[in-house]
């Protein structure tokens, strides 16, 4: 395994390489494929943080707890709410920061707060030449040249090796609390979602669980706000049934449930399902999955199915796109036109082809 | 501002290419006699004009692809343009280019409220697409201060901001999806209406390439509920440095304003004398706005207000209305034709890290002195922002090269800080020359790298962003 201490060392790494690398942070996120491992486990530490400008920067390698502690003893969080994959995977390892970013991994508050893509304001990032390049920085205004910032967020590392990464970081919230919807069916539950995430109580989280039927919209922020906006979103869910406020230890408990896709335990591929949100139910009708979730709204839907199934000709066409995240990984496939340019880029940032 | 060589090849080919063009639209789409293509040579950046070689104003995806195989076939290159409110040159043609305009994509094709976005055509303004929504409740919210004619094309090509950016991001937080056409006339789709890309985020490069990458004539934007209310307050200090450190901790706090508005004195006295707001005569002015329910507003700017009373403000003045709120925001919002009433002026726009914010505006007035100019600073504090406006006099002779050479050292602090040349605006021709001092030479390779996927010929706005002798080769 190769391990890098450095951003020279591991930039002298892939100027040297002849054969493809499987890179892995933790790996925790994924079943690294063929290649020479080699893992930015060892890039680690925090670079800079500061709370008064709402910035921190991180090699690639840092645990995510260590992310996480940072910022809670100064009242502050990532705003994207990334998932712990272990579970779901049966992965051990650390999560790394880097690896949430190169799969731009986002959890249920991404309806309000934008998916890590849009809290990532900088990286640096070592290409298949092993040169290194930066791109973006420390502030979370910056539009000087082109953002390869997104570009590398959610890349899976085929472009390149990320070594640093920079976030604009959020304010905590004071206290949380969720308001539940019990039995019902799932067109009716994203209306519900819609409903709620149309108002202006400003809903951080709309998730339903066919299983349980239960449906669940969070609220954060300041107490006095907090209990005000779970009184109006009360009333903007009342024709949908009857509303129980869960209180912040219980809201917290299933959104750490939802953020980690817990319901998708048990044998079989679970495939993640990015979709127009009012698609949702038609998405669930057509995968006669053995378990769903819809999270984002019903933008996000995690399907369980039996080893092997061809979900794809399942659900046919439809606004957004599906991807295996257990089983065998299985990105989805791209329309020639993007698919041309996607290739394009990959060969310019990866020319010996190593991050295969 | 030095531009590329005008390629007499190209010149010599005019009448064919208005042939050509006029082929695939019709005649009142296509404007190439001299005496109208003066309506094209610059945008809000009017140091610099060139009129083009022709304008062109498809009115759909489909005349727009024919142009630009047209222009591709032939080698010559096209400058995308919005409404022409770019301050950096985004939209500064050459002698030897087709200006395309978008201003005739106006269209809203689809709102879905249920899913919470709108799909327009891209030469709509910024602020009608809020308009489309705001009967129902909803709202567009990069705001960028042109907004009322700048098009949804060009903010998607410069990633504009606006004062709300700290709670609700810019434009490619909001962009959820775009139809675009490349030079060579492919028409490619990327994102829509759900909420990430499958591949590799081609959506997120795409947004703020300053129209090098291709042309964008529909969009599909993220539209929001529209807060119960908004409440400002003002917060006056003596001392720059003390209203810095107060933003940082309102920051620090816990509350997340949707605004934080910097005025230093120079902005302050101009704009009393032009709009006369009513804002007390001191060094720093801080305009906070906070939104919710009543009691929601009363709650977050109780903090606010515990926070700047201990850096002891010379005033503290909470709106009690709308009539208020709207007495603090006009100095704020009237900053800019103020500064305009007393000479003309040169906008920066950098961005610094918030926390060096007093050494940033004390090495502005010591440049200030340096080269005689004043300077106002009016900024989104929030998220460093900066917008220092220079003051120089047009018809004096040398007084714009000393500004620019100016402003140049201010944005070279910036980026000596810890920030960047550009954090609204975009480069342009404007800080085109300056990206040496935030890029090396690899840096900006990976960036024209994508250039070269998208627009391997480098047709399009070709002479922006990136310094000319790094470009020329690939020009060639």
């Amino acid at each position: 395994m190769l391990r890098p201490k450095t951003e020279d060392q591991l930039a002298e790494i892939i100027r040297g390489a002849n054969r493809p690398l499987s890179v892995r942070g933790g790996g925790t996120r994924h079943q690294p494929g063929p290649g020479e491992p080699l893992t930015t486990e060892r890039l680690t530490g925090i670079t800079l943080y500061e709370p008064g400008a709402l910035t921190l920067v991180a090699r690639a390698g840092t645990p995510m707890t260590e992310i996480d502690e940072t910022l809670a003893r100064e009242g502050q969080r990532l705003p994207f709410e990334p998932m712990d994959h272990r579970a779901l995977l049966g992965t051990t390892g650390t999560p790394t920061i880097g690896g949430a970013v190169a799969m731009n991994v986002s959890g249920p508050r991404r309806v309000q707060a934008g998916a890590c893509r849009d809290s990532l304001i900088g990286v640096r990032f070592v290409d298949g030449a092993g040169t290194v390049v930066k791109n973006g920085g420390r502030v979370m205004k910056n539009v000087t040249g082109y953002d390869l910032v997104k570009l590398l967020a959610g890349s899976r590392g085929r472009l390149g090796i990320l070594s640093e990464v920079s976030f604009k970081v959020l304010p905590a919230a004071a206290t949380q609390a969720t308001l539940r919807l019990t039995g019902l069916s799932i067109p009716r539950a994203v209306e519900a979602m819609a409903a709620g995430l149309s108002s202006p109580f400003e809903v951080t989280a709309a998730a339903h669980d066919p299983q349980v039927r239960e449906t669940w919209l969070r609220i954060e922020g300041m107490e006095g706000s907090v209990d005000y906006r779970a009184g109006r979103l009360a009333q903007v869910l009342a024709p949908f049934g009857e509303v129980e406020r869960l209180d912040a230890a219980e809201s917290d408990r299933i959104w750490r449930a939802v953020r980690d896709a817990r319901a998708m335990e048990g044998e079989g591929d679970v495939w993640r399902v990015s979709v127009r949100p009012s698609r949702a139910p038609k998405i669930v009708e057509r995968a006669l999955a053995d378990a769903a979730v819809l999270d984002w709204g019903g933008g996000l839907v995690w399907l369980r199915v039996p080893m092997g199934t061809d979900l794809r000709s399942r659900l046919g066409d439809f606004d957004g796109h599906a991807t295996r995240l257990r089983g065998t990984f299985d990105p989805p496939p791209e329309r020639p036109a993007v698919a041309a340019l996607t290739a394009g880029i990959r060969y310019r940032f990866d020319p010996r082809g190593l991050f295969a | 501002m030095e531009m590329p060589r005008v390629d007499p090849f190209v010149l010599s080919k005019k009448a064919q290419l208005v042939s050509r063009l006029l082929d695939v639209l019709p005649a009142d789409a296509v404007i190439h006699d001299a005496q109208e293509t003066i309506a094209y040579e610059c945008d809000a950046l009017t140091a610099y004009k060139c009129p083009p070689l022709a304008a062109v104003l498809p009115r759909s995806t489909a005349e727009v692809s024919a142009v630009l195989a047209i222009c591709h076939a032939m080698g010559v290159p096209v400058v995308p343009r919005g409404s022409g409110t770019s301050l950096a040159g985004g939209a500064l043609p050459t002698a030897d280019s087709v200006i395309l305009g978008v201003a005739r994509l106006t269209e809203v094709l689809e709102v879905d409220y249920a899913d919470r976005f709108i799909h327009v055509q891209t030469g709509r303004t910024n602020l009608s697409v809020t308009g489309a929504v705001e009967a129902d409740g909803f709202f567009y919210a990069p705001d960028p201060s042109s907004q009322l004619a700048c098009a949804i094309a060009g903010n998607i090509a410069m990633n504009s901001g606006g004062a709300h950016c700290l709670k609700y991001g810019v434009t490619t937080n909001n962009l959820l999806g775009v139809t675009l056409v490349q030079m060579d006339g492919t028409v490619v789709e990327i994102g829509g209406a759900h909420m990430d890309a499958g591949g590799l985020d081609l959506l997120g490069v795409i947004c703020g390439s300053e129209g090098q990458l291709g042309v964008v004539t529909e969009a599909t934007l993220r539209i929001l509920p529209k807060p119960e209310g908004a409440r400002p307050v003002l917060i006056a200090f003596d001392d720059n440095e003390v209203a810095g450190a107060c933003v940082a901790d309102i920051i620090k706090a816990g509350v997340l304003p949707v605004a934080i508005e910097f005025m230093d004195r120079p902005v302050i006295r101009a704009t009393e004398a032009f709009a006369g707001a009513g804002y007390p005569d001191v060094e720093a002015l801080l305009i906070v706005e906070v939104e919710g329910s009543p009691a929601e507003i009363e709650e977050q700017l109780a903090v606010i207000e515990r926070i700047a009373r201990t850096h002891d403000p010379v005033e503290l003045r909470r709106s009690n209305s709308e009539d208020e709120s709207a007495r603090i925001w006009l100095g704020r919002k009237s900053a800019f034709g103020a500064m305009g009433q007393i000479n003309d002026y040169m906008c920066l726009d950098g961005t610094i890290p918030v926390s060096e914010l007093p050494r940033v505006l004390g090495g502005i007035r010591e440049l200030s002195h340096r080269y005689g100019l004043d300077v106002g600073n009016v900024f989104h504090a929030g998220d460093g922002n900066m917008h220092p406006l220079i003051l120089f006099d047009a018809n004096k002779p040398g007084d714009l090269e000393r500004c620019e050479e100016m402003g140049a050292e201010i944005l070279k602090l910036c980026v000596e800080v810890g920030g960047c040349l550009t954090g609204e605006h975009g480069v342009g021709v404007e800080k085109r020359d300056l990206m040496g001092y935030q890029f090396n030479a690899d840096d900006m390779e990976a960036q024209m790298r994508v250039k070269d996927v998208f627009d391997p010929a480098w047709l399009l706005n070709p002479a922006k962003v990136f310094p000319l002798d790094t470009t020329a080769e690939r020009r060639a």
